[in-house]
């Protein structure tokens, strides 16, 4: 007979199945079963008192560094540290050495992860090696696993190509995710323009650089009719024209990463590298005009951008640094600081971080109901930590947030009914 | 000449408390006024027929180098040569992060060698804070990017402070690259934090993204600038501000943006005309501006030994003691 966990007292927030109530789960062969409805001979019990149980978060924007930078991150310390901030689920950026742009690379990317810690979905290239000029073979890296399309962190600067790009997915029903960004502002670039930039004496990045290419992305996402989704948006002027494309009915949707809703550029005074990405953190306007976007519908996820870098990319000149922070065993807690601090409310957060990234890449999860698969995220709302950044899973120990004291914490963390973590001090 | 007319701002019990001279930005009106009382109070001594004080004896100094300099790497070497340190000049390239040695690894060399101070000048803004955060040496910002130059602006103000007899209260203007120049991120500062009305002007892509926060206030025209200016703050204009579109053409700058005799005109009478060197003649400057009288060009350069002693002095522990050598003179 098959064993059976049962996930007792636990508040169930599925906001799909219009549910948030204090219930159990029961699970059986990696799936969902109603309660009593297997004659087991082996039940485990788990007492989730004062914890809540969510649908598996998914995070729809990682590097995983692997194949070509296993000494940042591999596929295996990556889907580590999801489990361990209460993913299930990840989609991996292209951006690998080689470039995840032909079939051969998805196909070892998927093998790889297959007894990892959280489900991979990659994200193959919109072109060839990532160079902006020619298109790599969608149908192909359909077939062998992936799930959209990006060049991530080589923005497509060829109109003609991402239109091209975007028509051509559309046939074999793959998403455009873009990194937008106009990179002839941006060269040269280091931090957000503006007035602490000029105080620094670092080259800024206005806020244009990102919307310019927001706006061309939605002019060419009504042009061809594809579906298209606006990575790591950081800039109001950015989010006003999402606003406005989503109200005309435009296919498109957008993330933003904890990291633009928690920081703004101050974070990277005294030169800190820690705090360089890009986009940039930008000013308290910008931050606050992503928090409104979430709580409004404007942003439909929350990703992290988890882009581990060793300290050989981060112990430099600023403007030498690379761009990125660590992220998977953070962003629960950082978001979670928006429901404390009331700007949206518990199911809000489960749809930013489970139900739109599911629906977004077409992937399962995102709710559970009985005879889904069991990919499981149990929060302990009220678990106070301090995070240390040399105590985490992920090899990049590059983060903002080391030292800070946050609330809220994934303790069990389940992938088609296997436990991919649990927290040693609740259990 | 007001040799310490200015002493009063400093408080009896005030303590420089500087091991690190990163830019203007950290100092406060105290510490400004003190470094040039300071300055002031060593500049005799390279006008003696022997230009040599014992305060610095047995300490080692290196100039770590990695974009070419001559004026203040030699300035800040006579400095420390007149104080009795000893001094070793590194000249690196910075070409590259990726290729040979990174900037930390340097620093963990010198420091290997156990120097007292080292002078830093790097095309990154930070790398003063960087090279700090791994090195027990006090550092010395000789110029950091596009970020500050405190020597220069320190050696600006005493400058002004000599033919002025104060700050406070002038008309400073500053014309030209603002936004590359690391001399206006100092100077901008520094002179805003002492008092002075700081107007910038030059075309708008040479004006920086939330400047006036610094304090300075972004004029519409040169002439604007210019009206009844106390000092006027020339700075050079890279050859290569052309080809990055920032400006047509060096001629088309001059003609709209150059300091020349007629600009002056409108200028205090008795107005200071400045420049950090080197100058590009007939570009930012009119050649007859830059040795007529209103030029303290030269008076900057003397000036500037004396703020470097002053600054190496005081990093070092200055009056708290360094190892007794402090009544040399």
């Amino acid at each position: 007979m098959s064993k059976v966990t049962v996930l007792k007292n636990g508040r169930i927030i599925d906001p799909v199945q219009k549910r948030d109530e204090v219930a159990d789960l029961w699970i059986c062969d990696g799936m969902l079963v109603s309660p009593g409805s297997t004659g087991s001979d082996e039940t485990e019990i788990i007492d989730l008192t004062g914890c809540w149980v969510l649908p598996g978060l998914i995070d729809m924007h990682v590097h995983l560094r692997e194949p070509g930078e296993e000494y940042k991150e591999t596929i295996e310390t990556g889907t580590l540290a999801a489990a361990a901030g209460g993913f299930t689920a990840v989609a991996c950026m292209p951006n690998t050495k080689p470039v995840n742009d032909n079939s051969a690379v998805t196909q070892f990317i998927c093998e790889e992860s297959r007894s990892c810690a959280a489900r991979v979905y990659p994200v193959g290239a919109i072109s060839k090696g990532s160079r902006g000029e020619t298109l790599a073979e969608y149908g192909e890296m359909k077939m062998a696993g992936a799930i959209a399309l990006t060049d991530d962190g080589h923005p497509v600067v060829d109109s003609q190509l991402m239109r091209r790009a975007m028509e051509y997915a559309a046939s074999h029903g793959m998403l455009i995710m873009s990194h937008s960004e106009e990179l002839t502002l941006s060269k040269g670039g280091c931090m957000n323009e503006g007035e602490l930039s000029t105080r620094m004496g670092l080259r800024g990045i206005p806020f244009s650089a990102e919307s310019i290419m927001v706006g061309r992305e939605i002019a060419l996402a009504e042009l061809t009719g594809a579906r298209v989704h606006l990575a790591h948006v950081s800039a109001e002027q950015s989010i006003a024209l999402i606003r406005d494309a989503k109200a005309r009915g435009v296919k498109i949707s957008a993330e933003t990463a904890p990291h633009y809703f928690t920081l703004t550029e101050q974070a990277v005074v005294g030169y800190n590298t820690n705090a360089k990405m890009n986009p940039p953190l930008r000013g308290e306007k910008d931050r606050q005009a992503v928090r409104d976007a979430l709580q409004d519908g404007t942003l439909d996820a929350i990703a992290t951008d988890h882009a581990p870098h060793s300290i050989l990319e981060k112990e430099l000149e600023f403007n030498f640094a690379a761009n990125g922070i660590a992220g998977l065993e953070t962003s629960l807690a950082l978001s979670l600081a928006l429901v404390w601090e009331k700007v949206i409310d518990p199911a809000r957060l489960v749809e930013l971080m489970s139900v739109a990234p599911a629906r977004i890449l077409g992937v399962p999860g995102g709710s559970l109901p009985l005879g889904a698969v069991a990919d499981i995220a149990v929060v302990d709302p009220e678990r106070k930590f301090i995070f240390k950044a040399e105590e985490s899973v992920s090899k990049g120990k590059n983060t903002p947030f080391d030292g800070w004291e946050l609330k809220g914490k994934a303790v069990l963390t389940m992938v088609a009914g296997r436990i991919t973590y649990m927290d040693s001090i609740r259990f | 000449m007001t040799e310490s007319e200015d002493g009063g701002k400093v408080q009896p019990d005030y303590l420089f408390e500087h091991s690190h001279i990163f830019g203007i930005d950290q100092l406060s009106v105290e510490d400004i006024s003190h470094i040039l009382a300071t300055a002031r109070s060593f500049r005799e001594i390279s006008t003696r027929p022997i230009k040599k004080v014992p305060t610095l004896r047995g300490k080692t100094i290196v100039n770590l180098f990695f974009e070419p300099s001559t004026r203040t790497r030699l300035s800040f070497e006579i400095a420390a040569k007149r104080m009795s340190a000893d001094t070793f000049n590194i000249s690196a390239s910075t070409s590259s992060a990726t290729k040979g040695e990174t900037l930390v690894d340097t620093a963990r060399n010198i420091q290997a060698m156990n120097p007292d101070v080292i002078i830093l000048r790097h095309s990154s803004s930070g790398a003063p804070q960087l090279l700090a955060k791994h090195i027990n040496a006090s550092v010395i910002n000789a110029g950091d990017g596009a970020h500050e130059h405190p020597s220069q602006g320190l050696l600006d103000m005493m400058t002004v402070m000599d033919h002025k007899g104060k700050i406070e209260g002038l008309k400073v203007a500053i014309i030209g690259d603002i936004a590359h120049s690391r001399v206006a991120g100092s100077d901008i500062i520094g002179f805003s934090r002492m008092g002075a009305e700081v107007c910038l002007a030059g075309p708008q892509t040479f004006i920086p993204a939330g400047v006036s926060s610094l304090g300075a206030k972004v004029c519409g025209s040169v002439q604007e600038a210019v009206q009844d200016a106390d000092v006027v703050m020339t700075l050079r204009i890279q050859l290569e501000r052309q080809n990055d579109s920032l400006i047509p053409s060096l001629r088309e700058y001059s003609r709209f943006y150059g300091v020349n005799r007629k600009l002056m005109q409108l200028a205090k009478e008795d107005a200071i005309v400045m420049h950090p060197g080197p100058i590009n003649r007939g570009v930012e400057l009119s050649p007859d501006v830059a040795d007529g009288t209103h030029s303290v060009i030269l008076d900057q350069v003397t000036n500037g030994v004396a703020v470097r002693m002053a600054l190496l002095y005081l990093v070092l522990g200055g009056s708290k003691g360094s190892e007794g050598q402090g009544e040399g003179r």
